[in-house]
């Protein structure tokens, strides 16, 4: 499947215009059923298994089961992600368990200031090779 | 009338699609690392210029960096950039373009400074823990360029700096650009690119001054080993259809090095990486027998001086030595993670060694975590089970261990060769198209910093050339109707035959997109050295390739998609063919075997310094139609 979706959990993101799996979904595969409104992965052959419509779906209603052809049944590979860091819980096929904890950002969610005290580049800067940021600095040659 | 002709999606296609024309000075065409780091310098450099950055997928979880990383690859730190190019040379086996290798080196720490002010977790070496590497702090390298990372949300974060520097307003997202268009009046320039949304019936055209494309490489051209879901699993982003060769070539830009490829070695099927493992936890790779082949086949190295000989040899060999042992039936080939921790956990204390655990499953989770599955579901404890290890299908890119690509210009500074410059550092031969990332080919180990350093390169130069271009008007040669009818063919060809057969799938009138793609990689995978020929082609099956592709091409005509996911497949197959049918292109023309273990030429099967030392280029003429293959001296700018 890679991705699934578990009909209970799913709330089709209350009809909203898009849903959150959809957003994010790298190669286009979460899609909307509007008549049940749930979600589900069309395509899972395609599935890289990156865990994007894991991580973001806010109901937790997306696992991933993997790959049929590849993997025996029984395991499973569980994110939870907040703001700063990330949980994973590891299932073993024998029922064994681990839990592992990473950060993930050290800033808090969009307060990136791109601009915020760099250099203000002149005109006459357009010919040089330095990028905005390296202003000031001498590039070096072979 | 078909009876279960249910499209395959949930957004049906129409026939006749809304059309929406935008007009504006740059046009970014992408949303991985490079094109962010485009969109972040931009703004500072061309103040004025309307920007529009399109992306296929959602900026924040798009590219080859979607899932995180685990390591930056290339941080330069105490290195010189001369060192960077020497390695990079020898492990591409000779042919690179040292200026661009050089330029990149010069600029990528300053990106990867940027990477840790945003938020991005860096790891240190002990004592120098919360300080920054522009502070001083010491990273935690895995080897001589690499730097360990807490990367899970790299992406989001390179993409929210991207996003607050360019304007979210100026981000469209959902939205495939499979054609770009050259000027009307003015010669060999690019005035735009047409596209549609897969969200909504509409198709967009853009008008531009200048433009940069970097949509990654290729994916999903050669038979991937696993052929059901696991054909998901590929080692580089799924979705990377070779959107960034095919569409520069058809408008002109000349191709360099399309016959080098990358067959990484990685943890079978899952394809974790193995970076890590070899160089931070000191792993051995073996075969089932015990024997560490990279001793046992030492002489085989010898053979390929000076690439061989280095302190770490090239790539391509290393998988050379792998492959002799498969081929000898001595498989399968294991890389010792146990023996590997229990080493480094003889001077740890419990908890330290708890530690090293979890860096040994953070290597996966971070940026592979199909490979985490692969463990939980085979009961493997990397400290006590080894895992397999296997070279993967092979892949077409310019930013990791290969280099395929476009031809573009270096910086234009006096150390730079004449025949590598035209004004614009990174434009490719096209006036005002630009390219970076995997776009740019002859330049790889860039990676994800490199990448990013590079689309930053390109914003800048893009200022200039439309400073100095002021007066250009771009002028479309088609209208937006005529360029919407050819990108919603498929759709139209769907419809009119759909009658014909019960089944949406079976028509005689038609391809689908995936029975395409399935003829595409069984031709590629049999003929082109794909993994199960184990890499060996020569002259005559190149041929016998082209053929094959040749009637594919004829049938591209008729490719038809019943949804609006089925056109993003149809378009993404379209530029797969593209893609492949240039790499089998410089395959033959190479006459030697310029990289032992990424591929074979039987009837060639040596290295040969004195006549192949150059670079092959291709280049397409969209008014004659016709492909020229030529040599293009290399110049060496390092001494050895």
């Amino acid at each position: 499947m890679p991705s699934f979706v578990i009909p209970e959990k799913c709330d089709g993101c209350k009809g909203g215009e898009k849903t959150a799996c959809m957003y994010i979904c790298p190669n286009d595969l979460m899609v909307l059923n509007t008549e049940e409104m749930k979600a589900y992965n069309q395509e899972p052959d395609g599935c890289w298994e990156c865990f994007s419509c894991v991580k973001i779906c806010p109901q937790g209603a997306i696992e991933v089961r993997s790959y049929s052809d590849i993997v025996p049944l029984g395991g499973s590979v569980v994110p939870m992600r907040a703001s700063d860091s990330i949980m994973w819980t590891i299932k073993f096929r024998n029922g064994n368990l681990k839990r592992f904890k990473f950060p993930i950002r050290t800033t808090p969610e969009g307060s990136i200031k791109p601009f915020e005290g760099k250099p203000e580049p002149t005109a006459a800067d357009l010919d040089n090779e330095l990028l905005f940021t390296e202003l000031g600095k001498t590039m070096s040659t072979p | 009338m078909a009876l279960p002709n249910k499209p395959l999606g949930e957004l049906p296609a129409v026939e006749n699609p809304e059309i929406a024309e935008h007009e504006c000075d740059v046009l970014i065409v992408g949303g991985g690392m490079a094109a962010c780091g485009t969109a972040f310098e931009i703004k500072k450099w061309a103040p004025n210029a309307k920007t529009i950055l399109v992306d296929k997928a959602s900026l924040e979880r798009s590219g080859a960096v979607a899932q995180g990383l685990s390591a930056i690859n290339t941080y330069l730190g105490e290195n010189n950039p001369a060192d960077y190019v020497k390695m990079v040379r020898n492990d591409l086996m000779g042919i690179v373009r040292e200026d661009l290798i050089y330029d990149l080196g010069r600029h990528v720490d300053d990106s990867v400074d940027l990477f840790e002010e945003w938020g991005l977790p860096i790891w240190k070496q002990k004592g120098d823990e919360g300080k920054t590497l522009k502070e001083g702090g010491k990273p935690v390298r895995s080897g001589k360029w690499q730097i360990m990372i807490n990367g899970e949300s790299y992406k989001c974060i390179v993409a929210e700096a991207a996003k607050m520097a360019l304007g979210e307003q100026n981000i469209m997202e959902r939205i495939f650009i499979v054609k770009l268009l050259l000027d009307a009046n003015k010669p060999n320039t690019i005035a735009g690119a047409v596209g549609f949304s897969t969200r909504e019936n509409k198709v967009h055209v853009f008008k531009c001054k200048t433009m940069m494309v970097a949509c990654g490489g290729a994916v999903n051209v050669f038979r991937p080993r696993a052929t059901g879901e696991g054909m998901g699993r590929a080692w580089y982003p799924v979705w990377n259809a070779g959107s960034t060769y095919t569409m520069c070539a058809e408008v002109g830009a000349e191709l360099t090095m399309m016959e080098n490829r990358f067959v990484p070695a990685r943890f079978k099927d899952g394809y974790g990486p193995v970076g890590a493992w070899f160089l931070l936890f000191k792993a051995k790779a073996m075969n089932a027998l015990g024997e560490n082949y990279m001793v046992k086949n030492k002489a085989m190295l010898e053979e390929y001086p000076p690439y061989g000989l280095a302190k770490v040899p090239a790539t391509c060999l290393r998988n050379h030595l792998m492959l002799k042992e498969m081929a000898d039936g001595k498989g399968p080939i294991i890389i010792d993670t146990a023996t590997a921790l229990q080493e480094l956990g003889k001077t740890m204390t419990p908890k330290e060694f708890k530690h090293l655990e979890a860096e040994a499953w953070e290597d996966f989770l971070d940026m592979s975590v199909g490979q985490a599955g692969i463990w939980a579901g085979m009961n493997i404890e990397p400290e006590k089970i080894p895992s397999e290890i296997m070279p993967t299908e092979p892949y077409l890119l310019g930013s990791h261990s290969g280099c395929c690509g476009i031809w573009v210009s270096g910086p234009n500074e006096d150390w730079v060769p004449a025949s590598y410059k035209w004004g614009y550092n990174r434009m490719t031969t096209v006036n005002g198209l630009f390219t970076a990332g995997d776009g740019v080919g002859a330049s790889g180990h860039k990676f994800s910093s490199g990448s990013h350093a590079e689309g930053r390169i390109t914003a800048k130069m893009m200022a200039r050339y439309i400073r100095d271009n002021a007066g250009f008007a771009p002028a479309l040669k088609l209208s937006a109707k005529e360029l919407a009818d050819e990108i919603y063919k498929p759709v139209k060809t769907y419809n009119q035959f759909k009658g014909a057969s019960t089944s949406a799938d079976v028509n005689p009138n038609y391809i689908k997109p995936r029975g395409f793609m399935f003829r595409l990689i069984k031709a590629s995978d049999e003929y082109a050295a794909g993994a199960n020929a184990l890499y060996m082609t020569s002259g005559p099956m190149l041929k016998r390739c082209m053929q094959l592709l040749e009637w594919l091409r004829e049938d591209s005509e008729k490719l038809a998609a019943g949804d609006l996911h089925e056109l993003m497949r149809a378009w993404e197959q379209y530029h797969r063919l593209g893609t492949v049918e240039a790499h089998v292109r410089h395959m033959l023309f190479r006459e030697e075997t310029r990289y032992p273990g990424f591929f074979y030429r039987s009837d060639f099967p040596k290295v040969d310094e004195e006549n192949w030392r150059c670079f092959v280029n291709s280049k397409y003429d969209p008014e004659k139609k016709e492909w020229s293959v030529f040599k293009k001296e290399w110049k060496q700018i390092i001494p050895d």
